[in-house]
């Protein structure tokens, strides 16, 4: 059955929305049809994928105006007669058709202090309970996909806004961090409404309607963020025993490690590899020698029984 | 390692619709608008009425009176003194409303309703928004919703103080007004203790739930009303209204109580 589609096409100097009539088969979803149209009346179409699982975060683009995964949606949840308008993320430079550069949210990524243990612990010697660790796994679904980036207001329609917000994405990894039972860092929450824009957020919760892994963002992230803001900010007898006491103790908590741009050092840059610390100790060589993995036999008993 | 390269002067792609959205996206603001204008519009007009909001033989006495503090104050409808004149501007519960209205407007639920249905910012999810320029919550006005935490202390004690409103009623036997009145309280209370403040301060603060195994149930009990909180907020708005209509009309003499035992 053909069915009638819409795809912007263009670069950062211009473009237009063409019209597509494509075949459309049983339990398609709207990244099949980019790929159809490649295939058979536009080559150069340009597209982002690779999963078409919904867990790598590549295909974000706007379907009839809202920000989805192109591989996620079913072509089923649209009539039969109805126009499909796809076009490419708003709130980000374009590259070309429905491909855009998304530096932003890696450049924001960056500036958020890395995970830092408490002293005199190594790598390898961390010990969580589950219950404690529990809230901070919610955000590890996330998959980068920037849909909540690209959907929130305060840089969509505000492209000024930018350089103070970091978006969504960058408060569940600061609530991710300050959750966490073994991070030792306790001025996350002062960094996130000093230096990532915590205030701007409106709890519209537009974040939360188009996470494709359902994290609560707004409820279970950045809400929580805010009260702990409140916690330390905005509460009177805190605020009355620094004026009795004369201490401010927000100005004297140190910057976290950041420059006078408040941007913070590239972690990677400093350190002697790439990458975060192994979890087997940074002094290991590759192949491990002392840890063997010992593959079970076929039918043999599993080791947690 | 992630390379990002920036390209300065690149710009987002030209698209001349400002949505394009297909749904009726502007259905819920619609009805959000409607819903907390109407409930507004009531209240304001019953707050100021001075009248019809105590019925002495059942001891119903209406949550937008409560606690009834002026001189104006029907006989046995004041349970704390009248400390305050009559004079036409000061509500009954001028002690009370304030913290309430406060409680409501810096709730994070409400404040993401009127920031779409009245405010425009956003409208909805990708339509953009109506003005050009936005600071958020940083700045004055907008960053007293920081006292969300406070009023929500407030709302506490008044609940405190209505659940006393509902069990005095109980006094004189039981009837219509009665499960009104008690229904009214029991959803105020799941609404105050599903609010975000009550989630933070019950264990949401805490980093180790392991090491708080009481706070820890009692913030999951919280976190699971919290998922309900724009329900209850709904709710709440319809039983208000509803229990002052009730006890209005009785006042009133529109209709007698019904009576279960008396
Ligand atoms: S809830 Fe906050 S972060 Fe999320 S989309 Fe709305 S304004 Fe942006
Ligand atoms: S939080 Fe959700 S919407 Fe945002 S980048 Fe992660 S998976 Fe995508
Ligand atoms: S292609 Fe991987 S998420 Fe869609
Ligand atoms: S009452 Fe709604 S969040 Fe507190």
């Amino acid at each position: 059955m053909s069915r009638h589609f819409r795809v912007w096409r263009g670069d950062s100097s211009g473009g237009e929305i063409r019209d597509y009539d494509v075949d459309v088969n049983d339990g398609e979803v709207v990244l099949d049809i980019i790929h159809r149209i490649q295939a058979t009346q536009a080559p150069d179409l340009a597209c982002r994928w690779n999963c078409k699982a919904g867990k790598c975060g590549s295909c974000s683009m706007e379907i009839n105006g809202k920000p989805r995964l192109g591989c996620m949606t079913r072509m089923s949840t649209f009539e039969e007669s109805e126009t499909v308008t796809i076009t490419p993320l708003r709130a980000f430079p374009v590259i070309r058709d429905l491909v855009t550069d998304v530096s932003f949210n890696y450049t924001k990524a960056r500036e958020t202090p890395a995970f830092s243990p408490p002293e005199g612990l190594a790598p390898g010697e961390y010990r969580m309970q589950q219950i404690d660790v529990e809230r901070s796994q919610e955000f590890r679904k996330c998959i980068e996909c920037f849909l909540c980036q690209n959907t929130c207001h305060v840089v969509r329609d505000h492209e000024e806004n930018k350089e103070a917000f970091s978006g969504p994405r960058s408060f569940i990894r600061a609530a991710e961090l300050d959750m966490h039972p073994l991070d030792a860092r306790s001025d996350r929450k002062e960094y996130a409404q000093a230096h990532q824009g915590l205030g701007y957020c409106n709890i519209t919760k537009c974040c939360s309607e188009v996470c494709p892994e359902h994290i609560k963002i707004t409820d279970n992230a950045i809400i929580p963020l805010k009260e702990r803001v409140v916690d330390r900010r905005y509460d009177p007898l805190v605020w009355l025993g620094r004026k009795i006491f004369r201490r401010d103790q927000l100005a004297e908590a140190p910057q976290v490690g950041a420059g006078p741009d408040a941007h913070l050092d590239v972690g990677e840059m400093l350190s002697t590899q790439s990458g975060g610390p192994s979890p087997f100790g940074d002094d290991q060589t590759f192949p491990l020698t002392e840890i063997t993995y010992q593959h079970p036999a076929p039918g043999s008993p599993s080791r947690d029984s | 390692m992630t390379t990002t390269v920036s390209r300065p002067g690149a710009k987002r792609a030209a698209i001349a619709a400002r949505t394009l959205r297909t749904d009726r996206w502007w259905l819920a603001p619609l009805i959000t608008f409607a819903g907390l204008s109407a409930w507004v519009l009531y209240a304001t007009v019953r707050v100021f009425m001075h009248k019809w909001y105590y019925v002495p033989d059942f001891h119903y006495l209406t949550p937008f009176y409560s606690p009834c503090l002026t001189d104006r104050c029907v006989e046995g409808s004041a349970e704390f003194g009248t400390p305050l004149p009559s004079f036409w501007l000061i509500p009954e519960a001028a002690f009370t409303l304030p913290f309430l209205l406060l409680f409501r407007l810096t709730c994070y639920y409400y404040r993401k309703a009127y920031y779409r249905a009245f405010w425009l910012s956003p409208p909805a999810c990708a339509v953009p928004d109506a003005h050009a320029k936005y600071t958020g919550e940083t700045r004055f006005p907008l960053v007293f919703q920081n006292l969300h935490r406070y009023a929500f202390y407030a709302a506490t004690i008044i609940s405190v103080i209505n659940t006393w409103d509902a069990i005095r009623s109980f006094g004189t036997g039981f009837g219509l007004g009665n499960v009104i009145l008690t229904a009214n309280v029991v959803m105020l209370w799941a609404y105050t203790l599903s609010c975000h403040s009550c989630r933070h301060i019950a264990g949401g603060r805490l980093k180790h739930f392991s090491k708080h195994p009481v706070r820890y149930r009692f913030w999951t009990f919280v976190s699971k009303l919290n998922a309900r909180h724009m329900l209850l907020a709904w709710v709440t708005l319809g039983t208000l209204a509803l229990t002052d209509f009730y006890v209005m009309a009785l006042a009133a003499g529109w209709w007698p109580d019904l009576r279960f035992i008396s």
